[in-house]
């Protein structure tokens, strides 16, 4: 059937989506061990933001690619900046708290950042303008947009980026040692505190994108699309192995793929009893059957074990 | 001889970090009633071997027999439940719980009231409750901080904060009792009376494991005494011919 | 016993702050009818927080971990109800029948959650009570169709009220010269489940239980090492706070006698767990505290706010939902930096956050 194809091609857009998200969280959880549970509303900022540099430029009579670059990197960098804001605002004078103390402050600021959107962007969904001529290609018997490739092509480009970041410069390095033992990477002169500002900063520019990304692939955004997100994202890095970045990227394209295929077929799984509208319960089944058998995640977690 | 049976045996144990074997088929037995001490210079993997015998870690190869039955790996709380205590190199007490609060948990494992013996406070419950207390008081006692008893365990001096590690332990109503460094950072006055808790300990029936670093004490102290070098075990006997044992004095020396 | 309640001058203290706080209670639903039996209403759903809250002080407070999805819970709780004394399904089983069936559904919900996340990290179990708590609203939302279980978002309607025999908890009647209005009368059976609760929270406290509890928040390796079953006693803090929730549920139902997916949103979570955390996690008088500062913030910003809004811009600029939000974000954040043992903290807890340990 050419359900099958179909269902893998979204669901691959979707996944890209996904990793880049989940490597927001993995790399804070790497480093610090914390849930940012703010990191999806930093996504739906991303998403507004580009959505309104675009709507104000639309008739400037700038190309379009040109306008969407433009959002796209106001976004990125706004997203950057509040990302780094977090952390040096609500996380960084928690350092040393018990455990359940940033998280806490984390779902408090994650609720500010969604009511602030609310208040600037308002309660109704935004229509996010379509700035590419939507092109549909057939293969198969099954179909996909410029769109689709675009945003798959840019996240694969972004994510061996990222790699050669870490794996091969100084901050990269600086970084790996930090997940690995904070105490020793301090001892051996590496500056913590821009290491953790860092793994927020690049979480967020990636978050800004897959927030562009997701904007422009539903072609909506709305204040409160940061939350669902984020959790399935976070599903992805948990899939994949919290504080693993491979994982993060392997995990964020599984989930999507699980999940298109879940909507797709759920309905003749179940004899129609459960029908697509249940989509959003797959993410949250892999995370649960994950905990259960292979906590660790797919590809091994990252984080030394803190006994 | 009757009385000495073996109280606990490790069969190969072997655990290893990354690519580094830090218990390399360490195999050793305990007897009843005896004070055994496991030394070795740092990093030898005492620690390492306490923490897979207490179920902290999971060993990768071999096994312990305690007492006859075989431990479950991974199982802290069913190490306890059999019977061996321990207390840790790096003394983890709860701090904002009092010294008697400490032992009172100790008793969790020996007594039974639950959500609704709680709720309910009935008889039972508080006569168990009261025993609690009782048997909490005469341990603090016993190790000598009984004055300490309703100050917070954080606020306590180091030698009484080890005391009262032993007090807590001692609650579980252990056949095995395993000393982590106990006498770390001690001077020679609490050092000496160290040894007569651990004496009376085992004068009144419970085995003792000890860590240490401190020789004299060591060997004065224990019946027998096993050591530890890069993960491998060397040399197990009396005081008298582990000290004569050549690998011994290089390991010690040679380090 | 005696010793509490004697006759020491301690003693009639006591008993005299007693007395005096039975009087409040007894004066709250005759004076806020005053005002009208919308009043009487706010003051109910302050003791039900209050209810919810230290249902939840046992999960949150007590064993220290923390639980994002408790609404579904009290969801469960309010669906049972609903769906066996309504005429949904046309069945009409007594509340003391479907109450405690309501407690033990939202317990064994708990406990076949918890047991496979509460021995990881911590933090995964916010995770998997959030997703937990969205998916049951999922099923609330769409289970309507082939088989209408939930009726989907329109919720369920013309559920019980609380009857005892003749006695009806919805209607006014007069007992001992006394005239009780409904909402009147959920007042009284809400202080006594108030009652209940705490006493269990006071009485579990200072129990084995409790102890194991402390010692878990305090050091979890040290009380593996004292032979507690780690796993199991989370699990057993994590079941108990799910039952309460799912017996506040079942009395929210019967109260209002209508229940839709809209009443437990991820927000209402975060609202139960900001009165823990912002009253003074694992202290009794503060959780109290922050259960009814919260209730009441949204009708002090509906009275307070919204008319200073017209009165100052001419306009509403912020409706006071996001407004609520909003402070209630703000303030998480400000007291977990500020005072993270809360507003009216136990002397415990605050030597707890003192020592700035790993």
């Amino acid at each position: 059937m050419d359900t099958l194809l179909q269902q893998l091609i979204n669901g691959l857009t979707l996944g890209a989506v996904y990793a880049l998200v989940a490597l927001g969280y993995t790399m804070v959880y790497g480093i610090i061990g914390l849930i940012n549970f703010a990191h999806g509303e930093v996504v739906m900022i991303g998403t507004m933001v580009a959505f309104t540099i675009i709507v104000s430029l639309a008739g400037s009579g700038m190309p379009p690619l040109l306008i969407l670059s433009v959002g796209l990197l106001i976004a990125v960098v706004a997203c950057m900046v509040l990302g780094w804001g977090l952390e040096r605002v609500a996380y960084r004078p928690l350092r040393h708290a018990p455990r359940l103390t940033p998280l806490i402050t984390a779902i408090g600021m994650s609720i500010v950042l969604q009511n602030v959107a609310m208040i600037i962007w308002g309660r109704n969904y935004i229509t996010f303008p379509p700035m590419i001529e939507k092109q549909i290609y057939e293969v198969a018997g099954a179909s996909f947009t410029n769109v689709q490739v675009a945003i798959v092509v840019l996240a694969a480009l972004v994510m061996i980026g990222l790699t050669y970041l870490v794996q091969r410069t100084r901050m990269g390095m600086a970084m790996r040692a930090t997940a690995q033992n904070q105490h020793v990477a301090q001892l051996m002169g590496v500056d913590i505190d821009r290491v953790i500002a860092m793994a927020f900063i690049i979480g967020s520019a990636l978050g800004a994108l897959a927030g562009c990304m997701v904007g422009s692939y539903y072609e909506i955004a709305h204040y409160q699309m940061g939350f669902m997100l984020g959790l399935k994202a976070f599903t992805a890095a948990v899939l994949g192995g919290i504080g693993n970045m491979a994982g993060a990227m392997a995990g964020g394209l599984l989930l999507g793929i699980i999940e298109a295929l879940g909507a797709g077929y759920i309905g003749d799984l179940t004899g129609n009893f459960l029908g697509s509208h249940y989509q959003d319960i797959f993410a949250f089944m892999v995370l649960i059957v994950v905990l259960m058998f292979r906590p660790s995640g797919l590809f091994g977690e990252r984080t030394g074990d803190r006994a | 001889m009757a009385e000495q049976q073996t109280l606990l045996a490790a069969h190969e144990v072997a655990k290893h970090f990354g690519g580094v074997k830090a218990l390399h088929d360490v195999s050793l037995t305990i007897h009843r009633g005896e004070i055994y001490g496991l030394i070795g210079p740092n990093g030898a993997g005492k620690t390492t071997f306490f923490n897979c015998l207490t179920g902290l870690y999971r060993n990768e190869g071999g096994h312990f027999v305690f007492d006859g039955v075989k431990l479950e790996a991974d199982a802290p709380h069913k190490a306890a439940e059999v019977g061996i205590a321990r207390t840790f190199q790096n003394i983890r007490l709860f701090g904002n719980m009092t010294a008697i609060e400490n032992v009172m948990v100790g008793r969790h494992l020996r007594t039974r009231a639950g959500v609704f013996g709680a709720i309910s406070r009935n008889s039972a419950t508080r006569a168990e409750e009261a025993a609690i207390a009782r048997r909490a008081d005469e341990l603090l006692h016993y190790v000598g901080i009984q004055e300490r008893s309703h100050d917070y365990a954080r606020y306590l001096s180091y030698g009484d904060q080890r005391r009262l590690e032993i007090a807590r332990a001692l609650a579980t109503e252990p056949k095995l009792l395993a000393l982590d460094e106990p006498a770390a950072g001690m001077n020679g006055t609490e050092t000496e009376a160290l040894r007569v808790l651990v004496e009376g300990i085992r004068r009144d029936g419970v085995t003792v494991l000890l860590i240490e670093h401190d020789v004299k004490l060591v060997m004065g102290l224990c019946d027998r005494v096993a050591v530890l070098d890069y993960g491998e075990k060397i040399c197990e006997d009396v005081p008298a011919i582990v000290q004569k044992d050549a690998r011994v004095i290089e390991a010690y020396l040679g380090g | 016993m005696s010793g509490r309640f004697g006759r020491s001058p301690r003693g009639m203290q006591h008993w005299l702050g007693f007395l005096l706080l039975l009087a409040v209670l007894l004066a709250i639903p005759f004076v806020a009818a005053l005002g009208g039996q919308a009043w009487v209403r706010i003051a109910n759903f302050a003791i039900l927080y209050v209810f919810l809250a230290l249902g939840l002080n046992i999960v949150v407070g007590y064993a220290g971990l923390l639980d994002l999805g408790y609404v579904a819970f009290y969801a469960v709780g309010a669906y049972c109800y609903a769906l066996l004394a309504s005429p949904h399904f046309g069945i009409h089983l007594p509340f003391w029948v479907i109450l405690p069936f309501g407690a033990a559904v939202a317990c064994l919900f708990g406990v076949l959650l918890g047991a496979p996340t509460l021995k990881l990290r911590g933090d995964y179990l916010a995770i998997v009570t959030l997703g937990f708590g969205e998916i049951i609203r999922i099923f609330m939302n769409n289970l309507n169709a082939p088989i209408n279980v939930t009726n989907g978002a329109q919720g369920i309607t013309l559920i019980d009220p609380i009857r005892i025999g003749d006695f009806s908890f919805a209607k006014t009647s007069t007992i001992f010269g006394v005239t009780l209005s409904g909402p009147q009368k959920y007042y009284f059976l809400l202080v006594a489940l108030a009652a209940l609760v705490i006493v269990v929270n006071i009485r579990l406290q200072n129990s084995r239980i409790g102890r194991a509890w402390q010692a878990i928040r305090e050091d979890e390796v040290a009380a593996k090492a004292c032979g507690i079953n780690t796993r199991n006693i989370k699990l057993l803090a994590f079941a108990m706070g799910a039952s309460f929730g799912g017996i506040a549920g079942g009395v929210f139902a019967a109260m209002q006698g209508f229940v839709s997916p809209e009443s437990f949103s991820l927000m209402e979570s975060i609202t139960i767990l900001a009165m823990v955390v912002l009253g003074g996690m694992g202290h009794i008088p503060g959780v109290i505290l922050g259960a009814i500062l919260l209730t009441g913030l949204p009708e002090a910003l509906r009275y307070g706010i919204e008319p200073l809004q017209k009165a100052v811009f001419g306009r509403m600029i912020i409706d006071p939902e996001s407004l609520r939000m909003l402070v209630f974000g703000l303030a998480l954040v400000l007291v977990m930096r500020f005072r993270p043992a809360g507003l009216w903290p136990s002397s415990l807890r605050r030597r707890e956050l003192s020592e700035a340990t790993d």
